[in-house]
């Protein structure tokens, strides 16, 4: 269905080539899993299959690609429409239209269907997506996961054979990006749709994949097999997978259900251990900030309702809850940015929303969604040297900081051009570089590949044993294992649990990592604590 | 069966209303036109968000007939013999000859002035009503094939403006967060980058979405009948332009402006079929063109028609007289045509989401307790 044939991508006034010689063949009705570092061509490699690498991206494309018998050489991505549909990353950046049905129908008008045909798809889309109480809804006014699903279903309803996505749930919260991964599965058993896509969140897809292709982002062949074989050395592994690997099980597993069946002598094991103990939590009489009570509306909207939170310094707290909870709400009412309807919140003794400029940095930072939204220079060393300036800290502060969480950037280059790693760890100096002792982030681990989220872990544990108090709204159940002394989960704006990580995520079914879910009943969260029983054992 | 009036129709609803509008300033009639459109808007409105711009044009108007007779009470020529006050009058240099700033202030001159606003603003407010009762996206799905391509940028540009406004409220958020100036007018500076860059970016990435989804296929077409039609747009639309002028100005003789609107349109009909065959598209659900969308085509043409006639032939009785000082009087054909316009709130479907009163039913009603919109 897909074939590269001896494909090298080059882009313009890049050195080296992002693809080199690769032969790839997909036949029909797979669901293959693109998997590598951030960086490493895994979107390069997606986007030659519908000719956007490089007919809309320029640069230089050597060998072929065959899509269903067509050459993107002599195909632009127009003709390829009907053979190819494209999930962007981000679904809003890919609607055309404004309304569910619109948008369902475009690509169809687009092609040249006839009326009654795009009908009866549309029907038949709403149908197998679950949108069908969506139809007559703007876009706009949708949660990122029924975003996805109409993001998806508006590439289907021109029936492409092959669908090409671009990491489908890194946005979502772990119930939306069960929804979307299941309509997939249905189109790949219901219809034959060959499915390609990239996913740092492997353990929420790995198990799901026929095959896996391994890019190894140095300019090397790439690699390709069934996950099995894969994931035994493959740069990037869920928990379970690395679970796995420390306690040699053969053949790796892939899900929790198979990991469960062979941990059986491995939960006997732990269970003779002592179980980690989670950090005691800070007994303090001083809180780093205190929220009362808060009411924030949007509009007709409460977004946060009556809740009340305050956490001390060195605590880290992970806020979850499924998209659109009140999570990032909250973040702004803390930052002072949102002005709570009713309720108060403290800083020490101070309302965030009456300080400006420097008096504001000095007690609190946000490091928002997208952290690109906080950088102003376009060069590294200007940011940094902007930064200092900004926080009235002595020169080379922020330089310092970003040497320690991401060694080694280049002060030349833009920070666009970061890996989102490295850009995340610059917005984070820059917060850092005005010590605030509160420091915030909004879903910092999004288009993280896993060794840049442990490095994250790292190095927000470091913050809060020196005194910072640090809140992260998060999806990502590992990070929170992982890091999180307390957690905190909010639904429709209202607090419904608080307690140290062990006790919160073990027992839920959907915030649970997956160690945690082999384990269970027994308390281990993370491959880290894991192994170290057994090193402290042996 | 609740569906939406074809948005077309809608327009040529108002827009008949509008011409009635502009060739009259007796006041009764102009208030007649709005409050038919008022009671059509009250009665087919939807409650999508484009729906309450009515209740805009309704303030806009006020405002219009604010200034006019603002302007009148400081720069106007005083007519009449009733003066309500005076105005100290600011001697203008003598080459600024004609020119009157301040002075007595008349009844009359006011009354005029609101009279001509009022011609104004009944205008305004039936474009309004055109702009609540039709949905903008689906005006530009019943664009002709041809303007297709334009049609699409107006529908991404509307979607847009909402994601600049959200995106300039990030960028000043994360200045505060950097301690930077996040209000006035450094501040304002500093974000038009980050903002331009923001949709940019958005805009390459719609870019690149549009196109793996197949816009802007064609089928090919020679660049003979390309040049023929874009030349037969060209020419149909400024010969309708001056139409229009000539029907709206009541200087211009009717004999010229007939025929000029109608070669004009024909010419841009022949050029827009000519010019639609090269997009290879086809459309989802076109709206239907049935029998309300032509009676409501015609409770906009009737009123256009007859006031156009009236003021041909009979121009005095559509004027608004205020010297000598009187009641005006309302002319009965004209007033009935007006009238006219109140049947689309009778005929029109209701827009799909918005339910019928709830009808009063006595308990013994052996009829189905259901409302007519369910």
């Amino acid at each position: 269905m897909i074939r590269f044939e001896d494909v090298s991508v080059t882009y313009d006034g890049a050195a080296a080539p992002t693809l080199s010689h690769v032969d790839l063949h997909v036949p029909e009705g797979e669901l293959v899993l693109v998997v590598g570092r951030t960086g490493s061509g895994k979107s390069t490699l997606l986007k030659c299959v519908n000719g956007l690498v490089p007919h809309f991206t320029g640069g230089l494309l050597s060998g072929r690609v065959v899509v269903a018998g067509r050459d993107t050489r002599t195909h632009p991505p127009r003709e390829l429409a009907d053979v190819v549909g494209v999930v962007p990353q981000d679904p809003m950046s890919g609607f055309v239209t404004d309304m569910v049905e619109d948008e369902l129908a475009y690509g169809m008008e687009s092609i040249g269907l006839a009326p009654p045909v795009m009908r009866r798809r549309v029907e038949e889309t709403l149908d197998l997506l679950g949108l069908a109480e969506l139809r007559d809804r703007p876009l706009l006014s949708l949660s990122a996961g029924q975003r996805q699903r109409v993001a998806i279903g508006s590439v289907l309803t021109t029936h492409p054979k092959v669908l090409i996505l671009d990491e489908p749930t890194s946005a979502l919260d772990p119930g939306a990006a069960e929804e979307v991964l299941a309509a997939l599965q249905r189109l790949v058993y219901d219809l034959g749709v060959t499915v390609l896509m990239s996913e740092h969140r492997l353990e929420r897809v790995v198990h799901t994949a026929d095959r896996v292709i391994v890019v190894p982002g140095d300019g090397g062949p790439l690699r390709v097999g069934t996950p099995e074989q894969m994931m035994v050395d493959s740069p990037v592994a869920p928990p379970v997978v690395e679970l796995g690997r420390l306690a040699s099980w053969s053949p790796l597993p892939l899900s929790i259900r198979d990991a469960r069946r062979a941990a059986g002598p491995l939960r006997e094991r732990l269970a003779t251990l002592s179980a980690p103990r989670p950090a005691p939590r800070p007994t303090a009489t001083k809180y780093a900030f205190t929220a009362t009570d808060v009411v924030v509306r949007y509009g007709p909207v409460t977004a946060l309702n009556r809740l009340s939170l305050r956490a001390a310094n060195g605590e880290v707290v992970a806020l979850m809850g499924r998209n659109g909870a009140g999570k990032s709400t909250l973040l702004g009412a803390l930052v002072g940015l949102l002005r709570p309807a009713a309720g108060s919140v403290r800083l020490g003794n101070v309302d965030p929303a009456t300080l400006r400029g420097r008096d504001l940095v000095h007690h609190v930072g946000l490091v928002p969604q997208q952290p690109t939204d906080l950088l102003v220079a376009d060069r590294v060393d200007s940011e940094c040297a902007a930064s200092d300036l900004d926080a009235g800290a002595a020169g080379g502060t922020t330089r310092d900081i970003l040497e320690r969480l991401a060694p080694g950037i280049r002060g030349r280059t833009h920070p666009r051009d970061l890996s989102e790693g490295q850009r995340l760890a610059l917005a984070l100096s820059v917060v850092l570089a005005a010590a605030p002792p509160v420091v915030l982030l909004d879903e910092p681990t999004r288009g993280l590949d896993y060794p840049s989220k442990r490095r994250l872990g790292k190095s927000l544990q470091q913050l809060a044993s020196q005194g910072h108090c640090i809140v992260l709204a998060t999806h990502d159940v590992e990070l929170a294992a992982e890091v999180a002394t307390r957690v905190v989960v909010i639904a429709d704006g209202e607090l419904v649990a608080d307690g140290p990580a062990a006790s919160i995520v073990v027992g839920s079914p959907m915030f649970a990592p997956q160690v945690a879910k082999v384990l269970s009943p027994l308390p281990w969260l993370t491959v880290t604590d894991v192994a170290a029983a057994l090193a402290g054992a042996s | 069966m609740p569906r939406w009036l074809h948005p077309g129709a809608w327009w040529l609803w108002a827009l008949g209303l509008a011409t009635a509008a502009s060739r009259t300033t007796n006041p009764l009639l102009l208030l007649l036109i709005v409050a038919v459109t008022g009671w059509v808007v009250s009665q087919r409105k939807s409650d999508a968000p484009w729906a309450r711009s009515y209740a805009v044009f309704l303030r806009l108007a006020l405002l219009v007939i604010g200034i006019r007779v603002l302007f009148s009470v400081v720069f106007g020529i005083a007519t009449g013999t009733h003066v309500i006050f005076t105005l100290p009058q600011v001697p203008v240099p003598a080459w600024a000859a004609g020119v009157r700033v301040g002075g007595p202030v008349t009844v009359e001159q006011v009354l005029l002035a609101v009279y001509f606003g009022l011609g104004l603003a009944a205008i305004m407010i039936c474009i309004g009503a055109a702009n609540s009762l039709a949905s903008p996206s689906r005006l530009l799905k019943s664009v002709p094939p041809a303007l297709y391509e334009v049609g699409v940028a107006v529908v991404v540009a509307m979607t847009f403006a909402p994601q600049l406004v959200a995106d300039v409220a990030r960028v000043r958020s994360a200045r505060r967060l950097r301690g930077r100036p996040d209000r006035g007018a450094r501040a304002l500076a500093g974000s038009v980058m980050p903002v331009l860059e923001g949709a940019l970016e958005r805009a390459v990435d719609l870019a690149a979405a549009m196109d793996s989804r197949g816009y802007g296929r064609t089928a090919g077409v020679p660049r003979r009948i390309r040049i023929t039609s874009g030349a037969l747009l060209l020419l149909g639309l400024l010969g309708m332009c001056l139409g229009v002028y000539g029907l709206l100005d009541v200087g211009t003789p009717g004999t010229l402006a007939l025929p000029m609107l109608s070669a004009g349109a024909a010419a841009a009909v022949v050029g827009l079929l000519l010019a639609g065959r090269r997009g290879a598209r086809t459309r989802y659900r076109p709206d239907p063109w049935a029998l309300p969308e032509w009676l409501v085509i015609i409770a906009g043409v009737v009123p256009a028609t007859v006031l156009i006639v009236v003021s041909v032939q009979d121009p005095f009785s559509l004027l608004g007289q205020s010297s000598p000082l009187a009641w005006p009087s309302l002319p009965l054909v004209p007033a009935a045509a007006i009238l006219c316009g109140l049947l689309p709130g009778l005929v029109a479907p209701r827009p799909p989401g918005i339910t019928a009163p709830q009808r009063v039913q006595a308990l013994d009603d052996p009829r189905p307790k259901v409302g007519i919109g369910t």
